[in-house]
């Protein structure tokens, strides 16, 4: 069920149109053993899927295809669980209907 | 970045941020507009339906080269369970006026047209460049703006943040706080395109005629939440949102949910061989009138989403950025041209003109409508729905029961899911809280 949800996404995501800062990520998780209940939240919350939880048990985020949408701001920085800033001018999602 | 020194600087070009920097441009200020997409539009979301009446202030003859989808003539509202809707229809030729009064918008396309308006009335426009700070002087008065440009210092008597629902730049310079998770909605977006034909068919419409569906019921999982379907030229744009408070404790996904309402048989056969082009989020703000925070201080003011200046209950969020920018302006015009300085004493002006207008107005009438639907959505949003959907198809369905039967049935069943008391004090509530 997880991995059909994962496979939609990526498929939803695919149709949109990105200009990748590549090695300039704007958003970062802060470092961590065990994951917060805001963090471990974004695993659901995230619509683009860009939080993972990798084989160690921590979350990690790819924003390639984030969509710029401030949900994971309102839940995880307050926490400090997340650095949340804007793509560079000219990057990150490029709506072409919006 | 650039030496000069602006009037104004408008940080965002979404519906607040151009009507702001238009109204400045045409009064003659010097106006820098700052936008970190690749054009106007580019990072700008929504549903989208276009108030008339709020851009005909800014742009009286939009009619003539504005990209509109269709004017609306018909309003479906939908109550949902997982097998029906009990809808709610209104259509009238009336609506198929000289000048309709409301619009289906792509915002990526209208956005750009509203833009070059922008440019045309004389503002400099700087795309893909992002403000990443608010300066400050010593005293807190905001002076101008960082942006992420080589030496991107500018500065200007006044910033107008049009920034959106994140507001970002307020937020870090203590202007304001961040949104709660329980006073915005996420809403995920897709584009579904069709064939003209097919879709006018589909919907009952001919020539520009449009329609929009707005549903409510078993789709949202319990949440407080909304489906919306509204027709564009050869489009569909298909959607749900629910407060990101609620996702947290549900754990429902968003994709899930707008999955889920494509296949509900009411909808799925609407769009059935439509080509998906485009998904895209956003954060709606929700909280009403108790959220709105400080407008306005010593060197800016913020106006449109960034304000939370949004009528959750008529679902009307761009026509109150577009005469929040509008009024920001006119206020900053006014002090302006008395050759005052722009403090907060000064800019209280624009609140002020908020207040007469009706963007105050309508969202203090229903203050206490956010409050009653979140708190409560379970009856809302899942217990009703489901009740008045038994209740139609006890009523339509002829099965040798009898009729007072049937009635004793349904109203048992309210009951049974609500108590009378519980019904008795929903009812007062929401007719206190609509008021």
């Amino acid at each position: 069920m997880a991995t059909q949800a994962a496979t939609r996404v990526e498929d939803k995501l695919y149709l949109n149109r990105y200009l990748v800062d590549a090695g300039r990520a704007h958003i970062k998780v802060r470092p961590h053993t065990t994951p917060s209940p805001q963090l471990l939240a974004l695993l659901k919350l995230c619509p683009a899927r860009c939080y993972e939880m990798n084989s160690a048990g921590q979350v990690e985020i790819a924003t390639d295809g984030c969509v710029e949408c401030g949900t994971c701001r309102v839940v995880a920085e307050p926490t400090g669980d997340i650095e949340w800033n804007y793509p560079r001018g000219g990057y990150g999602v490029l709506f072409k209907f919006g | 970045m650039i030496e000069e020194r602006f009037d104004a600087i408008v940080v965002g070009a979404g519906m607040a941020g151009n009507a702001a920097a238009l109204t400045l441009a045409q009064r003659g200020l010097k106006v820098l507009q700052l936008e970190r997409g690749e054009y106007s539009g580019s990072k700008n979301v929504q549903g989208a339906i276009l108030y008339a009446d709020m851009l005909e202030k800014l742009i009286p003859d939009f009619r003539e080269d504005a990209p509109l989808e269709r004017h609306l003539i018909e309003q479906r509202f939908w109550m949902m369970d997982d097998n029906s809707h009990t809808g709610l229809h209104y259509r009238s030729d009336d609506f198929n006026e000289e000048k309709p009064n409301r619009y289906t918008i792509i915002r990526a396309q209208f956005d750009k047209w509203f833009s070059k308006k922008v440019q045309e009335a004389g503002a400099v426009v700087l795309c893909e460049t992002t403000v990443t700070e608010l300066l400050q002087d010593a005293r807190g008065k905001v002076i101008g703006v960082r942006t992420d440009r080589k030496n991107g210092k500018v500065g200007a008597d006044v910033v107008v943040l049009a920034e959106g629902v994140s507001g970002l730049l307020g937020t870090r310079a203590g202007l304001r706080s961040r949104p709660d998770p329980n006073k915005v909605a996420l809403a995920v977006k897709e584009m579904h395109f069709l064939p003209q034909e097919t879709l006018e068919a589909r919907f009952n419409l001919k020539g520009d005629e449009g329609a929009v569906i707005e549903a409510v019921g078993t789709i949202s999982e319990g949440m407080t939440g909304m489906g919306f379907i509204y027709t564009n030229r050869e489009s569909i744009s298909l959607g749900i949102g629910c407060l990101v408070s609620d996702f947290e404790r549900t754990g429902q996904t968003p994709y899930g949910l707008l999955e889920k309402f494509k296949s509900h048989p009411s909808v799925r056969t609407l769009i059935e061989g439509s080509e998906v082009k485009e998904y895209a989020a956003h954060l709606i703000p929700e909280g009403g009138y108790k959220a709105i925070p400080q407008l306005f201080g010593d060197g800016w003011v913020v106006v449109g989403d960034a304000a939370q200046l949004n009528n959750a209950v008529h679902r009307e969020g761009s026509n109150l950025a577009m005469t929040s920018g509008r009024l920001a302006a006119e206020a900053i015009f006014q002090i302006k041209s008395r050759r005052d300085p722009m403090t907060r004493e000064n800019l209280a002006l624009y609140r002020k003109m908020l207040e007469d207008s009706f963007v105050m107005k309508d969202l203090k009438k229903y203050r206490d409508m956010p409050d009653l639907l979140h708190i409560r959505a379970q009856n809302f949003f899942l217990t009703y729905p489901q009740l008045v959907s038994k209740a139609m198809k006890d009523f339509v369905r002829v099965d040798g029961v009898t009729k007072a039967e049937k009635e004793k049935a349904t109203l048992r069943s309210f009951l049974a899911a609500r108590s009378l008391k519980g019904i008795i004090g929903d009812a007062f509530n929401f007719a206190r809280a609509w008021r």
